[in-house]
C-alpha cells in the first residue's frame, strides 16, 4: 500500500464511456424485435443476418431517444446525422462492421451535474454521445466443443455516453454512473440494469502529477458489471499507477480487465494489438436530418428531468436538499409526490410521509411505487386529518395509514370514524374528563400545586387514556392549565 | 431464323396470336440450350419460367396482363431471386439461396415479365472481361476468341446471343456499358439512386447501379421505368418520380452538345472508334445540333479516384463473407483466425482479394488522408465539373471504350491495363449521373464499337430520347 502522502502528490484523471441499450421494439436498421431472452437466433431476419443484397434503415425512434438524452444533458443536436462503418472481423458481428457514428455525433457536448456525498456538487463535461448497433452474443455452451453464436441481440440500438477526462475520484465516478442511470430511466429510454448488460461501462484511467499539465498514458478497462465494481476498478487502478511511476516504470496504453472477485485488473492486449478499425462514411444509409419540427416535438414531450424537479422541490415547496434528493431519486417516486402536492399544500408532511411510511411499507414488500395501493389523494386526505386537528401523526401513522393500505377505498376520515378515532377537540366534552382525572388523583394534584410541574405529562396520560386516545392535546392542555395553575 | 429481336415484335406475336409465352419461353430455351459453350448462363429456370409463362398467358387471355407481359428476362448472378442461388460468381457464395427478391427484379415480376436464368459475370462485379469468375469465362458471340466485356458479360452475350428479350446488368464502373459496346448492345447506366439496391449484391456502395441491356432503345427504356422508381428498404435510393421514358422517346429539339478532348484524342483510343465517334459528332453539326468540344483536365484523376473508394467499400462490403452464417466455409480450419483466413483466401478470387487489400490499405490509419480523403474530395470536383458541364449541355458525347473487344488473357498479367478499359465508362460513375451506350459501328474485324451519352442526374427521359435519335441518325451502324 501507498502511503497517503504520496498518493496526494497524484492526481487520477477519468473518462466513462457508457453504452446504454435502448428500449425500442425493434433494431437500430432492421424490424426484428428487440425483446430480450428468447430462445437464441429467434429475431433475425435477413438484415441482422447480413444477408448479402441487404441495406439497414435507421429507426427513428432510436433516434429520438439519442436526442432525449443530449437534451437532458444540454448537449447540442446534430442536425445532419451521417453513420460510419467500423470495420472489425468477429463471429458476432454479422456484416463484419458495425454501423454507428464516427465524425459528427448526434449529441455533441453536454454535461452531466453530480453532487458528492460531503453535498457538494461538480459537473462532468460530456465528449458526445452517438448512435450504434449491438452485437450478436458469442456462447460457450458446457459440453461443446463449438463455440455458437446468438445474433438475437445483433443490431439492437446502442448509445454510446462518452464524457471528458473530467472525472477525478472513483466518487466522482460513481456518482456520474448513478445520475446516467437515473436520466435513461426518467427519460424511459434504457431500462438502466448493468448486471443484464442494458448498460454497460468502459474507463479510461489515468493519473499525473497534481499540477500537471499533460495527462498520463490512459489504460482502458473493461468488465465492470456494477458501478461499485466502476469504483474498485479506479482505485485499484489509481494505486497500481502511482506505485509505477514512483518505481519509475512507464506505463503503458493498453486495455485490461476487471476481476471482481480479487478487485484487481489484468491485461487483456496492448494498444499496438489493437484493431485498425478503418471507419469511413456508411455509404448505404443516406444522411438522417433532424428537422426544426421533429426537435420541436421530441422537446415538448420531454418529461421533467430530476434536476428540474429537484430545484422545484427545493425551490417552490421549500423542501431540505436531502428530502429533494430522495424524492427525485426515481421518477415514478417524483411523479408520486408532485401528484400529491397537488393536493395538499403541507409540503414538508407530504414529504415525511413519503420518506418515512410509504418508503418503509414500500421497502418491507420490495414494491415499486407504482404497486402501492394508497392513492395521492388519500395520502393527502390524511395529511389533512392531522392538519385540522382531527387525529394526530401517531394514529394517522399507526392506525389509520395500516387500515388504509388495507381497505384503499375507504377514505381516511372513513377509517377513523370507524374506529372512532376522531380527536375530542370540544372543551365542553372533555372537560368532565379532566375533571375526573384531576379527582382521582388529589395526591398529585397536591404535588403538582407545591412545585412538581412534572406530573402535567402523567396528567396527559391519564386523559388520554381515559378518552381513549381522541382528547386533542392541545385543549386537554389548556384545561388541565387552567384548572391546576389557578 | 432469329425471332422475337425486340419487344414489340413479341408484343405484336402475342396481338396476333402467332405465340404465346409459353412458346417464346421455349424459343429462348432452346438457344440458350444450342449456345451454351458461350458460358452466359449459370443457371437457367426452366420450370419456373415456364410456369411464369403459362399464368401470364392466362393473364393475357383475360386481359389483365401487365406491362412486360412476354418479355424474357436474365439476371445477372448478383441480383437476388428467392430461393434461388445467388453466387456473385464466387465461390465463397457457393450453395447461397436467398430469402427475398431484390426490389428491381420484383417490379419486373410484378409487370409479369419471365425470369428465366441468372447470368454469369464477373465475381462481385469486379473485372472488365469475365474473366474473373468462379462460373469460368464467357464467350463473346460476335468472335468467340474474345471477351464479352465485364463484369456483365453474361448479361450481354445473353442479348446479344438472343438467348433472352433484355437482361439486367449492375453498373459501378462501366460493367453494363462497356460489356454494351463490346458486344453491339444498348446498356443504360442509370443515374445513381435512381433504382433501388435492395438485394443487390454489394460491390461499392455509393456507385453501384443496375442497368439494362438492349437489342433497342425503346426496350430499355420500359425496362427501366418499371424498375426506377422510390422503395422503402433503399434509405439512398431517390423519391422522384419516375417519368415514363418509354412514351418519351420523341426527340425534337436542337441539342447542345459536348465532347471531351482528352477522350477524342486518347492515345489509348483505337482508331476506328475515334472515327466513328468523330461521325456521329458531325453528322448531328449536319443536322443543326450544336457540338463543342470542352477541356476535361481531370480525366487522369478519374480512375485513380474510382478505385480508390470502389476498392475501399468493396474491402467493408466483402468483410461478411466470412464463413460463420452462409456460403462457403474452409473443412481446413483449427481455430477462428484459421477459419477466417483460409475462408477467405480459398473463397475469394485473385482480383476480388486484390480489391480487398487495395481498399484495406486505403482505409488504413497511416494512409486514410492521403488516399481515401483526397479521393473524396476528387470525387467532388469530378462531380462538380461534370454536373456543371451537364447544365451547360444537355449531353456528353465520348467514345464507350478505348478499344473493342480483346482477346482472353490479353490483359490477364496487367491489372492496370484491364482498369484502363473503365477510363471512359467511370466518370459517370464517379459523379453519378446516367450514361447509355449504343452501338456505333463495327471496326475492321467486324467487333461492335460503343458511343457513349451522358446527361445530368435524373435525365434519363431525354438522354433515352436523344439515344434514340442517335440510333436514327447514325449511318455508322
Amino acid at each position: 500500500m501507498l502511503s497517503a502522502k504520496i498518493k496526494d502528490k497524484y492526481e487520477l484523471v477519468v473518462g466513462l464511456e457508457v453504452h446504454a441499450q435502448l428500449l425500442t421494439k425493434s433494431k437500430m436498421y432492421a424490424t426484428d424485435s428487440t425483446e430480450f431472452g428468447n430462445m437464441p437466433n429467434t429475431q433475425v431476419s435477413v438484415l441482422t443476418l447480413g444477408h448479402p443484397g441487404t441495406l439497414p434503415k435507421v429507426n427513428r425512434r432510436a433516434v429520438e431517444f439519442a436526442i432525449k438524452m443530449g437534451l437532458a444533458c444540454n448537449s447540442t443536436i446534430t442536425r445532419k446525422n451521417i453513420f460510419a462503418r467500423k470495420n472489425y472481423f468477429y463471429p458476432d458481428l454479422p456484416k463484419g462492421y458495425q454501423i454507428t457514428q464516427d465524425k459528427g455525433p448526434i449529441c455533441v457536448g453536454g454535461e452531466v451535474p453530480v453532487t458528492l456525498s460531503d453535498g457538494s456538487k461538480r459537473s462532468i463535461a460530456l465528449t458526445r454521445i452517438h448512435m450504434e448497433e449491438d452485437a450478436g452474443k458469442s456462447m460457450h455452451l458446457a459440453g461443446e466443443v463449438d463455440t455458437l453464436v446468438d445474433f438475437n441481440r445483433a443490431g439492437v440500438p446502442l448509445i454510446e455516453i462518452v464524457s471528458e477526462p473530467d472525472i477525478r475520484s472513483s466518487e466522482e465516478a460513481y456518482a456520474y454512473l448513478v445520475e446516467i442511470k437515473k436520466l435513461v430511466k426518467y427519460l424511459d429510454i434504457c431500462d438502466g440494469n448493468m448486471e443484464e448488460g442494458s448498460l454497460r461501462c468502459d474507463a479510461n484511467i489515468s493519473v499525473m502529477l497534481k499540477g500537471a499539465k499533460e495527462y498520463g498514458k490512459k489504460v482502458e478497462v473493461k468488465n465492470m458489471n456494477s458501478f461499485r465494481n466502476v469504483a474498485r476498478a479506479i482505485e485499484h487502478e489509481f494505486e497500481r499507477q502511482v506505485a509505477m511511476v514512483e518505481e519509475g516504470v512507464e506505463i503503458i496504453s493498453e486495455t485490461r480487465t476487471f476481476d471482481a472477485a480479487t478487485g484487481l485488473t489484468a491485461s487483456m492486449r496492448t494498444k499496438e494489438d489493437l484493431n485498425d478499425y478503418r471507419y469511413f462514411p456508411e455509404p448505404d444509409l443516406s444522411p438522417v436530418v433532424v428537422s426544426e419540427e421533429w426537435l420541436e416535438s421530441i422537446k415538448v414531450a420531454m418529461p421533467s428531468l430530476p434536476r428540474e424537479l429537484h430545484h422545484k422541490f427545493v425551490n417552490e415547496f421549500g423542501l431540505p436538499e436531502y428530502d429533494a434528493g430522495v424524492l427525485t431519486d426515481s421518477k415514478e417516486i417524483a411523479r408520486y409526490f408532485e401528484k400529491l402536492c397537488k393536493k395538499t399544500k403541507n409540503y414538508k408532511a407530504a414529504s415525511n410521509w413519503m420518506m418515512g411510511p410509504v418508503k418503509s411499507y414500500l421497502n418491507e414488500l420490495t414494491l415499486h411505487i407504482e404497486d402501492f395501493p394508497v392513492t395521492p389523494e388519500q395520502l393527502a386526505a390524511l395529511i389533512a386529518l392531522i392538519d385540522e386537528g382531527k387525529v394526530n401523526f401517531s394514529v394517522a401513522s399507526q392506525k389509520i395509514y395500516p387500515e388504509l393500505l388495507k381497505n384503499a377505498n375507504k377514505s381516511p376520515l372513513q377509517i377513523a370514524q370507524e374506529l372512532n378515532l376522531i380527536q375530542e377537540s370540544d372543551e365542553g366534552s372533555l372537560k368532565p374528563i379532566v375533571e375526573s382525572v384531576l379527582a382521582e388523583n388529589e395526591a398529585k394534584v397536591a404535588e403538582y400545586k407545591s412545585g412538581k410541574k412534572g406530573l402535567m405529562g402523567m396528567f396527559m396520560g391519564q386523559v388520554m387514556k381515559k378518552s381513549q386516545g381522541k382528547a386533542d392535546p392541545k385543549v386537554a392542555t389548556k384545561l388541565l392549565s387552567e384548572i391546576l395553575d389557578n | 431464323m432469329e425471332k422475337f429481336l425486340s419487344f414489340d415484335d413479341i408484343k405484336k406475336s402475342l396481338e396476333n396470336r402467332e405465340t404465346d409465352c409459353k412458346a417464346i419461353v421455349n424459343y429462348y430455351l432452346q438457344n440458350i440450350q444450342t449456345k451454351a459453350h458461350l458460358n452466359a448462363f449459370v443457371e437457367v429456370y426452366k420450370d419456373s419460367a415456364l410456369e411464369q409463362a403459362s399464368k401470364v398467358d392466362e393473364k393475357i387471355s383475360s386481359g389483365k396482363a401487365g406491362k412486360l407481359a412476354g418479355m424474357v428476362i436474365g439476371i445477372k448472378d448478383v441480383l437476388v431471386y428467392q430461393d434461388h442461388e445467388s453466387n456473385a460468381s464466387s465461390k465463397i457464395l457457393k450453395g447461397f439461396k436467398s430469402q427475398f427478391t431484390s426490389t428491381a427484379v420484383q417490379r419486373l415480376i410484378d409487370e409479369d415479365a419471365i425470369i428465366i436464368g441468372r447470368l454469369n459475370c464477373d465475381e462481385f462485379g469486379m473485372g472488365s472481361s469475365n474473366e474473373n469468375s468462379a462460373h469460368g469465362k464467357v464467350l463473346n458471340a460476335a468472335d468467340e476468341e474474345r471477351v464479352p466485356g465485364g463484369s456483365s458479360g453474361g448479361s450481354a452475350v445473353a442479348v446479344q446471343a438472343n438467348l433472352c428479350t433484355v437482361s439486367l446488368g449492375t453498373d459501378t464502373g462501366g460493367s453494363v456499358r462497356q460489356p454494351a459496346a463490346f458486344t453491339g448492345l444498348v446498356g443504360i447506366k442509370p443515374t445513381y439512386s435512381r433504382v433501388s439496391r435492395w438485394g443487390l449484391i454489394a460491390y461499392a456502395s455509393s456507385f453501384d447501379t443496375i442497368g439494362v441491356f438492349s437489342r433497342n432503345v425503346p426496350d430499355n427504356a420500359l425496362v427501366m421505368e418499371v424498375m426506377a422508381g422510390p422503395d422503402n428498404f433503399d434509405s439512398t435510393v431517390s423519391r422522384k418520380a419516375v417519368p415514363h421514358y418509354s412514351e418519351l422517346l420523341h426527340f425534337d429539339k436542337r441539342a447542345k452538345v459536348a465532347y471531351l478532348t482528352e477522350t477524342i484524342e486518347s492515345p489509348a483510343l483505337q482508331e476506328e472508334i475515334k472515327s466513328n465517334t468523330v461521325a456521329v459528332l458531325d453528322k448531328l453539326k449536319e443536322e443543326g445540333h450544336q457540338v463543342e468540344e470542352v477541356h476535361f483536365p481531370l480525366l487522369k484523376y478519374v480512375l485513380p479516384t474510382y478505385y480508390i473508394l470502389t476498392t475501399a467499400e468493396a474491402s467493408s462490403n466483402l468483410s461478411r463473407f466470412d464463413g460463420v452464417k452462409y456460403g462457403y466455409r474452409t473443412p481446413n480450419a483449427h481455430n477462428l483466425e484459421s477459419m477466417y483466413k483460409k475462408t477467405r483466401s480459398e473463397g475469394f478470387g485473385e482480383e476480388v482479394k486484390r480489391r480487398i487489400m487495395l481498399g484495406t490499405f486505403v482505409l488504413s490509419a497511416s494512409y486514410y488522408d492521403a488516399y481515401f480523403t483526397k479521393a473524396q474530395r476528387v470525387r467532388r470536383l469530378i462531380k462538380e465539373f461534370t454536373e456543371d458541364l451537364l447544365t451547360k449541355y444537355d449531353y456528353i458525347i465520348m467514345p464507350t471504350t478505348p478499344t473493342t473487344a480483346f482477346k482472353f488473357g490479353e490483359h490477364s498479367n496487367d491489372p492496370v491495363a484491364m482498369y484502363l478499359e473503365d477510363l471512359f465508362t467511370v466518370q459517370a460513375s464517379v459523379s453519378g449521373v446516367p450514361s447509355i451506350s449504343i452501338p456505333n459501328g463495327k471496326d475492321k474485324k467486324g467487333l461492335p464499337i460503343g458511343l457513349q451519352v451522358m446527361a445530368n442526374s435524373f435525365k434519363e427521359a431525354e438522354l433515352y430520347a436523344f439515344a434514340k435519335y442517335l440510333t436514327d441518325i447514325n449511318s455508322n451502324s
